[in-house]
């Protein structure tokens, strides 16, 4: 008899808007504790908020963007609860009326899961714990949070993982949020239950929250249908309850069983007028949203004729896409540029950090300029690669590196001239050679081009090699 | 002349300067504030140095603004920068806000005086200003009254020329009722006319601030100089139309004036019999009285503490110790901590409204109670909308009796509450209302009648009030002996 899990998610994703949601602090900063406040969100007596509106632009551009409608009509509500990182004991978040519904995000399996809604709210401080005291940090108090809800669609934890990173994606594509789980702007909790294979009910399920990072989120899933399906067999039964994942023990505990559950007191917020959505704005936004990575990679396939694999390697970066895509522009072949952004240009960049960042110190107009040049077979692959490297350290064009004698190659008398001389120097390889190991000639190859300063073409060298051996031959 | 025109063109004569004018305000609240208990923080120099930039206007030949230079008071639950601002509450004893609240900063660019903050009940929850934890404010007019609540301490100084008009707030009567009770002009203006950025929430959706002041014309011209759009309040509105003041003396012939049964429910025959006084003198100036009925207000009182309760419930769960304000001593945890505090530094009646509106939100009570209310609040609304398309004014009494005895309110919560009867259908409804002094009592204390119109129809509240004071001759405006006498 075998199990199945029933899986939903509930994703805070945190907005990279200028401002925070309710005042005008700033939404990212760094520095000292309680430095990014201000009295309305640190609550204040008499202070009021105020709706940014660009953080309902943002809401409304992820709800597209996820296939879900967005009712004309939304407002906001205050959830009451104590807790010392909620500076007005409430926190203005959407209860019944949120700004998007019903959409659906389709996984490369062909299943969809179902996006129940999406809602905006704001963040809480935190509270940090040192030396058996604990301290409240206000800074992040504030900050604009979409949450977004799904149907309990996910079968295995492969499509949870598969679906968080294709939300990073999109978020980090249409320049909402960048997504980030070791930084906390993406925050993601679990509601799982499991059930015989073939059933239609629905067990009862459990919340798991404080997992933070992707792998910890495939092991708590994994530890919690095991600990379920344990129970279930055994003739218990799975408590409703809210667990809190310890990554050290690898294991979920409970954080608060149903008893001491919050009652929230969900009220209509008073000081917030209703959030009206004409249709001409949601098309006005849909407008302008951004290619999609979808779109992107079919046309990198047809236009670029990229493979689907470095295709989406350069598509997983907003920004290295955008690099690629000026670098390949009116370039006859595209793939070089794949190559060089993928393979030295990858290997030059020390973290994830720095390809989500797109700091290239390469220009994408000098590295088009380098494509160009070999487009009009100005410059051999070879001397194009070790000119990259020097490019990628200095940060300078061709032009400075380069000068016209350099990139004018090597003659090819004077190239055969070479290629005689190493030729007669290694006997050995001749007679290897001859002897039928062909692939004996590649060692000469390196030899030419330290005599010619790289300047020659690889593949013609080794045709001339090939034909002088012959010739001694 | 109002106070303020009078005393507006005797700085502009150079009658007396602006610092004299002031210095007599703080001399007399030196002498008389132990007595009436309006003030709990007079603030001297804020109110001098304001003075002495008025004065440094005159000498330079510049014209004044009419607010300039005139001392007034703000209720203490307006935050004012660097000035205490406690709410008349121990949980907010030693709080200094760090910024301004609207109304504030449009009167201070005017160079208005703050003699002081005054008194009020708790977190502005109660009728008579005794839930203070400064005691309450009592009557200028009889001693062993209260002056009203929760704008107590305002009416109490302007009643008692210890200021020439304030700033309260109203979210049940709190400006009208204290008006009435001290005979003095007093307004709560449409929902939203207001800024309330700055303001220490009672309850969001019902709160206002507005004048006290002693006649129709000084509260037209405070009026507008603190209406107006505040970006920081999304609940505000531009105000539509012209000024309040400017139309004061349009004529009421023809005004149509609404008179409902279920306004006069048991009101106290003196009060009923000033009303009626009060009706005569309009229609003698040409109104008609139309009747009109308003079935649903009888459900105002209950609506009403359902949704101010249950909002204030919200709105007070900040004050917890953490940040500013009180906070209790010797504790093992937050959890104690916050305990300890609300229990220490909030008074009864302000424990008593948090419980009901905690309860009345609660999951199981939601429907019955709270999702109730609002739905009979939509009543209500569309019962005042259907009177205005047959009357343009609807007048009524402001409270059912004369000033409260002190300590009355002490005995019976509920008791209590239903002298709110009259008072709380327009905030209910966010529409505007004035009080306006029309007898006494039989106990020889002030009575109050109430105007109320449509929404933004403040203009046409002031000017009938202002013609009533034309035709009675001021009678009913007189302020007590006692303060600053011009």
């Amino acid at each position: 008899m075998s199990w199945e899990m029933v899986c939903g998610l509930e994703t805070h994703v945190e907005l990279s808007t200028k401002t925070k949601i309710f005042c005008g602090c700033r939404a990212r900063f760094g520095g000292e504790p309680n430095t990014n406040c201000c009295p309305v969100c640190v609550g204040h007596p008499g202070t009021l908020p105020k709706l940014n509106r660009q953080v309902v632009r943002y809401a409304i551009m992820a709800g597209l963007v996820m296939n879900c409608s967005i009712p004309p009509v939304a407002k906001m509500d205050r959830k009451n609860y104590v807790y010392p990182d909620l500076p007005k004991a409430y926190q203005i978040s959407q209860y019944d009326k949120p700004l998007c519904l019903g959409g659906h995000v389709a996984l490369s399996s062909g299943r969809t899961i179902g996006i129940t809604r999406i809602h905006i709210e704001e963040d809480a401080g935190k509270l940090i714990h040192q030396g058996g005291d604990t301290f409240v940090d206000y800074n992040r108090g504030g900050v604009p949070l979409i949450e977004i809800v799904t149907e309990p669609d996910f079968r295995s934890v492969d499509e949870i993982r598969e679906y968080l990173e294709y939300l990073q994606l999109l978020m980090r594509y249409i320049g909402v949020s960048d997504c980030k789980m070791q930084e906390g702007s993406l925050r993601c909790d679990v509601n799982i239950s499991v059930r015989r294979a073939g059933s239609d009910e629905l067990g009862t399920r459990t919340e798991i929250k404080n997992m933070n990072s992707f792998s910890f989120i495939a092991k708590a899933v994994e530890y919690e249908m095991e600990r379920q399906i344990d129970l279930l067999e055994s003739g218990e039964s799975v408590v409703q309850e809210t667990r809190r994942y310890d990554d050290g023990s690898n294991t979920t505990e409970p954080m608060r069983s149903k008893e001491d559950a919050h009652d929230y007191r969900y009220f209509r917020e008073p000081d917030l007028v209703t959030i009206r959505t004409s249709e001409e704005e949601v098309e006005e936004i849909r407008a302008a949203l951004p290619e999609l990575p979808d779109r992107k990679l079919a046309r990198y396939l047809e236009r670029y004729g990229l493979s689907e694999a470095d295709a989406r390697l350069l598509i997983k970066y907003p920004k290295i896409a955008a690099y690629f895509e000026e670098a390949a522009e009116g370039v006859a072949s595209p793939k070089t540029v794949a190559n060089f952004i993928l393979g030295q240009i990858f290997r030059a960049m020390e973290t994830e950090e720095d390809k989500e960042n797109g700091e290239i110190s390469v220009s994408a107009a000098h590295l088009r300029e380098l494509a160009l040049l070999i487009d009009g077979k100005k410059l051999n692959m070879n001397l194009a690669k070790s000119t990259l490297d020097r490019m990628l350290e200095t940060g300078k064009p061709v032009s400075e590196l380069l000068t016209a004698e350099d990139m004018a190659g090597v003659s090819e008398d004077e190239l055969k001239a070479v290629c005689r001389d190493t030729v007669a120097a290694n006997p050995k390889v001749v007679a290897d050679y001859l002897g039928g190991r062909e692939k004996a000639v590649k060692s000469l190859i390196g030899q030419v081009m330290k005599a010619t300063r790289g300047k020659a073409d690889a593949v013609a060298v080794e045709a001339l090699l090939v034909e002088c051996i012959r010739a001694r031959g | 002349m109002g106070k303020i025109k009078r005393l507006h063109s005797m700085l502009e004569a150079k009658e007396l300067s602006c610092r004299e004018l002031v210095q007599m305000y703080l001399s007399g609240i030196e002498k008389d504030n132990s007595v009436l208990n309006a003030y709990v923080k007079p603030t001297p120099e804020t109110a001098l140095n304001a003075a002495d930039a008025v004065d440094r206007k005159l000498a330079a030949g510049e014209k004044l603004g009419l607010l300039e230079g005139i001392p007034m008071t703000l209720k203490d639950n307006i935050s004012t920068r660097g000035i205490e601002t406690t709410c008349c509450s121990k949980m907010l004893r030693g709080y200094v806000p760090i910024y301004d609240a609207a109304v504030w900063e449009k009167l201070r660019a005017q160079n208005a005086p703050l003699l002081g903050k005054t008194n009020m009940d708790e977190f502005a929850m109660g009728s008579s200003c005794e839930t203070s934890c400064f005691g309450g404010a009592v009557n200028p007019h009889n001693l062993e009254r209260v002056s009203g609540g929760s704008s107590g301490g305002v009416a109490a100084a302007v009643g008692g020329n210890l200021a020439v008009y304030g700033l309260g707030s109203d979210t049940g009567g709190s400006i009208r009722q204290p008006a009435s009770f001290c005979g003095l002009v007093g307004l709560k203006p449409t929902y939203g006319s207001v800024s309330r950025y700055g303001l220490v929430a009672f309850a969001s959706s019902l709160d206002q601030i507005g004048p006290i002041a002693a006649c129709a014309e000084d509260a037209a011209l405070v009026f507008d100089a603190i209406s107006g759009r505040d970006e920081r309040d999304s609940t505000s509105c531009a105000f539509p139309g012209s000024s309040a003041a400017g139309g004061l003396r349009d004529s009421v012939a023809g005004l149509k004036i609404g008179v409902a049964d279920e306004y006069f429910d048991g009101v106290r025959s003196d009060v009923k019999q000033a009303l009626d006084r009060g009706m005569k003198t309009f229609e003698g100036l040409g109104a008609e009285l139309v009747p009109i009925r308003l079935p649903s207000i009888k459900y105002a009182l209950p609506v009403y503490y359902i949704l101010a309760c249950a909002e204030a419930s919200s709105n007070l769960g900040r004050y917890d110790g953490i940040r500013y304000g009180y906070r209790t001593k010797g504790y093992n945890g937050t959890h104690e901590m916050i305990c300890k505090t609300r229990s220490e530094g909030f008074g009864a009646e302000v424990k008593r409204r948090i419980l009901l509106g905690t309860y009345v939100l609660s999951s199981g009570y939601y429907d019955a109670y709270y999702k109730k209310a609002q739905d009979l609040r939509s009543v209500i609304i569309r019962d005042f909308e259907a009177a205005f398309s047959a009357c343009d004014v609807i007048l009524a009494p402001t409270v059912p009796t004369t000033a409260f005895e002190r300590f009355f309110t002490q005995k019976d919560a509920v008791e209590t509450y239903q002298t709110d009867i009259c008072t709380v259908p327009v905030n209910i409804a966010g529409l505007p209302a004035l009080s306006v002094p029309c007898g006494f009592g039989a106990d020889g204390l002030p009575i109050g009648m109430q105007l109320i119109g449509n929404r933004f129809r403040e203009g046409t509240l002031l000017s009938a009030a202002w013609q009533f004071e034309q035709a009675t001759d001021g009678a009913f405006l007189k302020t007590v002996e006692m303060g600053v006498r011009l």
